[in-house]
């Protein structure tokens, strides 16, 4: 058995600005998920932001300083798991490259890459969980966030354990790894070119006809349910459910979808 | 004041070593690079095959960029085949034939109603006949000189080009046929010796610029014909 | 050409509300990302060329002086000659001394990016020269005064309507009534007008995809043919080509092509790849009697030596831009100069400064499929993310998102008041979107809002919910 999974590793869970602020349910579904894989796991109240908006944005001076504090805050861990794409990619691909003129900063920010994953490819590759004792009824469609699928290869692993879900159906989407068009700040400065791009997205979601949209970063799923919803109210389309993909997972669909209001 | 060539090349060293030209060991490097300039990866689709795996892999390629392919027994065919493909396609009997060796050795009188002529192109031709130095079977292309009797402008001004290509001039990769050029002119080809032109040829003209539909026949022939002869002797 | 970079917005708001623009660009991300795909599905080792392509480049670059040198003496030896340009001013000033000399009327052009570039056209026209595109996309560019919008595709913002009618008020001397509906005839029209003056040309010029040192070579890849009759009939060829197109070897362009046309136009090789010597020799049947390679510096040998030097192993197959979300939203002329997409959002400022070029690099996600596809393995979205760290620097982002970015920094630097700002945020918007679920408006969102809902948050942070859950489970 390996080393991996010998003993129960602690999990330093990496929040995300957009899970703390605007969903925690899919903090408490990673955290669901984390601890059914054997995981000891703590969220480290010092955690911020992972610096990406500074980062794209060329600050790179605040970027490094929000860095030091991620790095601080979880080199302790076995683990850290991030249920995103962009923020895990922040820190797995960027933090080294950050720091590369910091040697000692760079061994520390190689070190904390190095155990950083992302939720879903945390589960799939390094637990090796291959299936899920989760329920939902239901047509799917799965939207390849474009940090995750990039840098981090998260591909396979969420159609590997969506398959697993009783009662689900995965109906793939035409134009899957294609930009939904939210980019962090760019859906702010280029709002006319980030709806067009949307649209064609949106599009795309309701032609698989499924019921339920489904994609492992926040950012995307705000972006993709707004502009759904507007469709809906506007032109009058067919509703579509939009879950992070651990939401599902995690048998934890209790919380209205992104962007519906609760009973 | 210095030239602009002497400003371009002290920016590139500035920028790459503070102003420095290479050393010359570094220089020797390159100078050895160039004198074995060797070959990089070759796919294994064209590699490794006899000479019936080379004309079967040429025929699907160049069928795949839809240019057509007969094969004949040996030159003595090639008139008749001339004929017929011209006939095939409503063509008036009438070509335009490069001069040189090989297809000096054909004798076109054979089929008297096809009316040939030799050597450079009128802009109304509308039919010419070429030989290639080689072809490449991994990519289904043919390799045509510039020379005193193949004229390159031959290859695109004729609305038709039919090429007589012996089998044993067919190699694999791009960079046998680069060999063989090499071969061919003392070992190595340098400045001097390099041909004025070497055309590789991958199929008729086409063009994609109108709504990304292909059509055939941009500026160059709309029709490729190739007459492949299997007759080993024939080199 | 004059730069409209620095209206970027302004350009994709019109592009956007361009109807033909909107439905070319529909055939254009239908077409070309599939036959990418199914011309590298055929050829297993084809990322192990991406890498050998790559190691060429690098190779080249860290040598540029000696093989420029080189080129240059083995193109003498073949009989031509090499001019250096360090500006557009230089290099127009060369070609516009041979086409005097030669007594020049009218000279055909293959395409030529570096052409656009140093403005050579209008050049010639000042001085009484008839320049007359060849390929058949810049034929019909020129003839509309448009500038091209993707380098090896510069008509695919016009639908067939548009040329049809171009041709129609042209070409006057042709019969009215002819049908001209369908791209066969328009490029049966094109072949026939363009054959004379192929015929007619006094000097040829043509750009170089590739320059080899070895033997003093330029190389042209098209699929028309129109390049080969630019520099075969005329009496002199002339080569415009920038530092960064040499290779050292016949073989190692060999294994550069191996990855140009599959990456360009999903074909494994394009029709017509011509490696050209010098001028014709002496008993030779036909070419031209002079040759003439121009090498543009124009910045190039500024990017060397800088974070900016990948920049350098482009060879202009236009993957990136035939696979990028918001050259497929806006098109090329949005991009305001000769270079769009991503690689025009790196080359753009690098050649014509990021103070007219800022919005280029701004204006990408970053989603990273351009280096995905990127046959020279440019990180381009790192490059573009260079030039934000350069506008940072000097300050040319816009007040407010300093402002806005510099208020969210300053939170996530401090733990506590983070958590407490978000704790106050969750909690308004929560509660102000309880309703619904998302707003229509809100206030600081104009842009995101005008098209899209945005959803409310659940009302409380997770960081808050952790820290009672934990205090319950331990009560």
């Amino acid at each position: 058995m390996s080393e991996a999974l010998s003993k129960k590793p602690r999990v330093g869970l990496f929040v995300t600005c957009l899970v703390d602020l605007y969903r925690p349910s899919v903090g408490f579904a990673a955290v669901k998920l984390l601890e059914q894989a054997g995981c000891a796991v703590e969220v480290p109240t010092l955690q911020t932001c992972c610096g990406q908006p500074a980062f794209n944005s060329g600050d790179r001076a605040d970027t490094k300083t929000i860095a030091r504090n991620v790095i601080a805050v979880f080199e302790g861990y076995d683990f850290t798991v991030v249920p995103s794409g962009s923020c895990g990619g922040m820190i797995k691909e960027h933090y080294p490259e950050l720091f590369a003129d910091e040697p000692d900063w760079a061994q520390r920010a190689k070190r904390l890459a190095a155990r950083t994953w992302e939720l879903i490819s945390f589960l799939h590759d390094v637990r090796e969980i291959d299936s899920v004792a989760a329920q939902y009824d239901g047509v799917v469609t799965y939207h390849d966030s474009c940090s995750g699928l990039r840098e981090l290869g998260v591909k396979h692993q969420p159609r590997d354990l969506l398959a697993s879900v009783r009662g689900l159906k995965l109906q793939e989407l035409p134009g899957a790894e294609v930009c939904c068009g939210f980019g962090g700040t760019f859906c702010v400065k280029y709002p006319e070119i980030s709806d067009k791009m949307v649209q064609a997205k949106a599009e795309d979601i309701l032609g698989t006809g499924a019921g339920t949209l489904l994609a492992g970063d926040l950012g995307c799923l705000l972006n993709m349910a707004g502009k759904l919803k507007r469709m809906r109210s506007e032109q009058g389309v067919a509703a579509v459910k939009v879950r992070h993909v651990a939401e599902v997972l995690a048998g934890m669909t209790g919380a209205p979808p992104i962007g519906e209001a609760g009973e | 004041m210095s030239s602009a060539r002497d400003q371009i090349l002290g920016d590139i060293r500035k920028s790459l070593r503070g102003g420095a030209a290479l050393p010359a060991a570094a220089a020797a490097q390159l100078e050895a690079r160039l004198k074995n300039h060797p070959a990089g990866l070759i796919p294994r689709r064209s590699g490794g095959r006899d000479r019936a795996g080379l004309l079967q892999l040429f025929e699907e390629q160049i069928t795949m960029v839809s240019a057509t392919v007969r094969r004949v027994r040996s030159l003595t065919d090639i008139p008749a085949a001339v004929a017929e493909y011209l006939s095939s396609q409503n063509l008036p009997a009438e070509a335009t034939v490069a001069t040189g060796t090989l297809l000096d050795g054909i004798d076109w009188k054979q089929h008297p109603m096809l009316r040939i002529r030799r050597g450079t192109p009128d802009p109304k031709d509308q039919v010419g006949v070429s030989a290639p130095f080689a072809a490449i079977a991994e990519t289904g292309t043919l390799m045509l000189l510039s020379g005193p009797d193949s004229p390159s402008t031959l290859n695109f001004l004729p609305d038709t080009h039919i090429v007589v290509l012996p089998a044993s001039r067919v190699v694999g990769p791009m960079e046998d046929a680069w060999q063989r050029l090499r071969h061919s002119r003392n070992n190595d080809v340098v400045a001097a010796s390099m041909p004025r032109t070497v055309n590789f040829i991958t199929g008729p003209s086409r063009t994609a610029d109108i709504e990304q539909k292909i059509e055939m026949g941009a500026h160059g022939p709309r029709r490729q014909h190739i007459l492949i002869v299997e007759d080993e002797q024939v080199a | 050409m004059i730069p409209t970079s620095q209206a970027f917005k302004a350009n994709a708001h019109e592009a956007l509300r361009d109807a033909y623009l909107q439905k070319a660009l529909e055939n254009m991300r239908a077409g070309f990302p599939q036959k990418r795909l199914e011309a590298i599905s055929r050829l297993p080792e084809f990322e192990d060329l991406r890498d050998q392509a790559k190691a060429i480049k690098d190779h080249v670059l860290e040598n540029l002086d000696w093989y420029l040198e080189r080129f240059e003496k083995n193109v003498t030896a073949a009989g031509g000659h090499v001019h250096w340009a360090r500006t557009p001013a230089e290099a127009r000033d060369i070609v516009m001394d041979i086409c005097r000399r030669l007594g020049a009327r009218t000279v055909t052009k293959g395409k030529s990016m570096i052409g656009e570039e140093i403005a050579i056209n209008d050049h010639l026209e000042k001085n009484g020269i008839v320049p007359v595109e060849t390929d058949l996309g810049e034929y019909i560019i020129q003839l509309r005064h448009e500038a091209p919008s993707h380098i090896i595709a510069p008509a695919i913002h016009l639908v067939k309507e548009q040329v049809e009618q171009t041709f129609r008020e042209v070409h006057t001397d042709l019969d009215p009534r002819r049908v001209l509906e369908e791209p066969r005839s328009l490029v049966a029209e094109a072949r026939q007008v363009l054959r004379d003056k192929f015929l007619a040309a006094d000097v040829g010029i043509t750009g170089a995809n590739f320059l080899v040192a070895e033997t003093g070579t330029s190389v042209i890849v098209t699929n028309e043919g129109n390049g080969d009759l630019t520099q075969l009939l005329p009496k002199a060829h002339i080569v415009l080509a920038s530092l960064e197109k040499i290779v050292p070897t016949l073989e190692d362009a060999s294994a550069i092509i191996r990855v140009l046309a599959r990456s360009a136009t999903g074909q494994d090789m394009s029709v017509y790849t011509t490696f050209s010597t010098g001028p014709k020799r002496p008993d030779d049947a036909d070419g031209p009697r002079e040759y003439h390679v121009v090498l543009l510096d124009n910045g190039r040998s500024a990017l060397l030596g800088t974070d900016f030097q990948p920049m350098l192993r482009c060879i202009r197959c236009g993957a990136c831009m035939n696979h990028c979300p918001v050259y497929g939203a806006v098109g090329g002329h949005a991009y305001g100069w000769v270079y769009p997409g991503p690689m025009g959002a790196v080359l753009t400022p690098s050649l014509i400064g990021i103070e007219t070029a800022k919005h280029l690099p701004n204006a990408s996600t970053f989603c990273g499929k351009c280096e995905s596809v990127c046959p020279m393995r440019i990180p381009l979205p790192k490059m573009m993310r260079h030039y934000r760290e350069r506008e940072w620097q000097k300050k040319l982002s816009p007040p407010a998102a300093r402002i806005g970015l510099g208020a969210w920094a300053f939170l996530a630097r401090h733990p506590f008041l983070y958590h407490w700002a978000a704790g106050w945020i969750a909690a308004t918007l929560g509660w102000l979107g309880r309703r619904h679920g998302s707003f229509h408006n809100l206030p600081l969102a104009g842009g995101w809002t005008a098209t899209r809902d945005m959803p409310a948050p659940q009302g409380k942070t997770f960081q808050q919910m952790w820290s009672e859950r934990r205090t319950r489970r331990a009560a």
